[in-house]
């Protein structure tokens, strides 16, 4: 009897331990799914919609993601700039928050998305020790990110199936991409919750005639498709032509690759062959992606600094140079910034009745020597009506 | 969403037999290794991961 009575406390003193546990654990999940990014909306921002407006099938979802719309005085060009597609690749929605919170347009259209699949920045790599958050000093203080990860939370589309056949190619792709956002373009509108988000954007495409929709990213250092701009067969001249003025004037380089016509579901293929927009995808060195890094935390993330991939590049095995300085976000940031920039001057410059004129916004040298956060407005002294979550 | 809900369906009932198997279990070990297996089941279930 006695026997059975320790055996039971010992059950339930063991079950308590597993209850503190599973609560440490599922608050620090639940705090990061529901932590909110204030973006304060920039001069420019005239509308804010949301991917709903463009397909109702999105709507009440946890991807029915914003869209900032900053326009000029003078008609013009529509460029859409995706931000988001994958949430670990921070230097995407950092540099499209920089668009958002500082643009001023005086000729043409810029829509911006800032979490293009914001289930994915609800969760991190499972079992991959990924920090939750990251935090960019500012004059101000810091403001907190989520840090995502590259497919869409199991929480908004769960199970995977065995195998993943891609729509409309009919292309097997990994079973994980079905949660891919760039894998699932150009989606469908009874689809899965990623292939809908896809779907959505498109119809944003065609509602809003964009001429040019640049999807940002980041790459891993072992990864050829690095430090380049992906492009589409309709956007060939004005990726090379960009690619040779930024690497000219802008004081970094950049290469120009052509999107594979047979390797399906990536943005710079499907956005271009589906709709009439030029499909361009823009990628910058993240360490923190390689397979080869030490320990992965908030300062690898954001420094992009690691003694093994320094070796790994003295092995020759990476595809981008470096070094002890590393890849700090901020160089990051201002890439992506100064080579969104250099595509619309140079597309205005080419279609003066579709030209875009953009201010304001800063480019890699500014970037770098002031910092991301210099260019992130402060939430608590702007006006409550300019202020959206994400 | 049938198929999601059918899943959701099978882990409450994986994560039942978990907790059955700890209640009728015998050794300590066995005890631990339950409970830190039903965790991801009731993270799941509680859909916080």
């Amino acid at each position: 009897m006695a026997n059975v009575k320790l055996t039971t406390l010992r059950k339930i003193v063991f079950s308590l331990a597993g209850v503190a546990l599973m609560l440490f654990a599922g608050i620090s999940f639940y705090r990061i799914r529901h932590l909110k990014e204030p973006v304060v909306l920039g001069p420019g921002v005239t509308q804010v919609k949301n991917l709903s407006d463009y397909f109702k099938g999105i709507k009440g979802t946890i991807n029915d993601s914003y869209v900032y719309i900053l326009e000029g005085e003078d008609s013009g060009g529509t460029v859409l700039v995706i931000g988001g597609t994958h949430p670990e690749e921070p230097a995407s929605r950092l540099a499209a928050w920089i668009f958002t919170e500082n643009a001023v347009l005086e000729q043409g259209k810029l829509l911006v998305i800032l979490s293009a699949n914001r289930s994915a920045t609800t969760v991190t790599r499972l079992g991959g020790a990924y920090p939750s958050d990251y935090t960019i000093e500012t004059p101000w203080g810091g403001q907190k990110f989520r840090m995502g990860d590259r497919w869409s939370n199991p929480l908004d589309q769960w199970p995977d199936p065995e195998v993943y056949i891609h729509f409309p190619s009919r292309q097997e792709l990994a079973y994980i991409d079905i949660r891919n956002l760039n894998r699932t373009w150009p989606g469908r509108s009874n689809g899965t919750l990623t292939e809908k988000t896809c779907f959505a954007i498109i119809q944003l495409i065609k509602e809003e005639n964009v001429d040019i929709a640049i999807d940002l990213h980041e790459a891993e250092l072992q990864y050829p498709v690095i430090s380049t701009i992906v492009a589409h067969q309709n956007g060939q001249d004005l990726a090379a032509m960009a690619s040779m003025m930024i690497s000219g004037m802008e004081g970094f380089d950049i290469g120009m690759e052509n999107s594979p016509e047979a390797l399906h579901g990536l943005s710079h293929r499907e956005i271009g062959d589906h709709t009439s927009a030029i499909s361009l995808l823009l990628e910058a060195p993240e360490p923190m992606l390689d397979a080869t890094r030490g320990r992965t935390d908030r300062a690898l993330l954001l420094e992009g600094k690691d003694e093994f991939i320094v070796k790994a590049g003295k092995h020759g095995l990476l595809f981008e140079k470096m070094d002890e300085n590393g890849w700090p976000i901020d160089k990051r940031v201002g890439r992506h910034c100064s080579t969104i920039l250099q595509i619309i001057e140079l597309w205005s410059e080419e279609h003066q009745e579709k030209a875009l004129i953009i201010k304001n916004v800063p480019r890699y040298t500014e970037i770098i020597a002031k910092g991301t956060g210099a260019f992130l407005h402060n939430p608590a002294s702007a006006a409550s009506n300019r202020i959206k979550y994400e | 969403m049938i198929i999601s809900i059918l899943y959701y369906l099978l882990t409450g009932y994986i994560a039942l037999l978990i907790i059955w198997n700890l209640v009728k279990s015998k050794k300590w070990q066995e005890e631990i290794l339950y409970i830190i297996i039903l965790m991801p089941f009731l993270l799941r279930l509680f859909r916080l991961k």
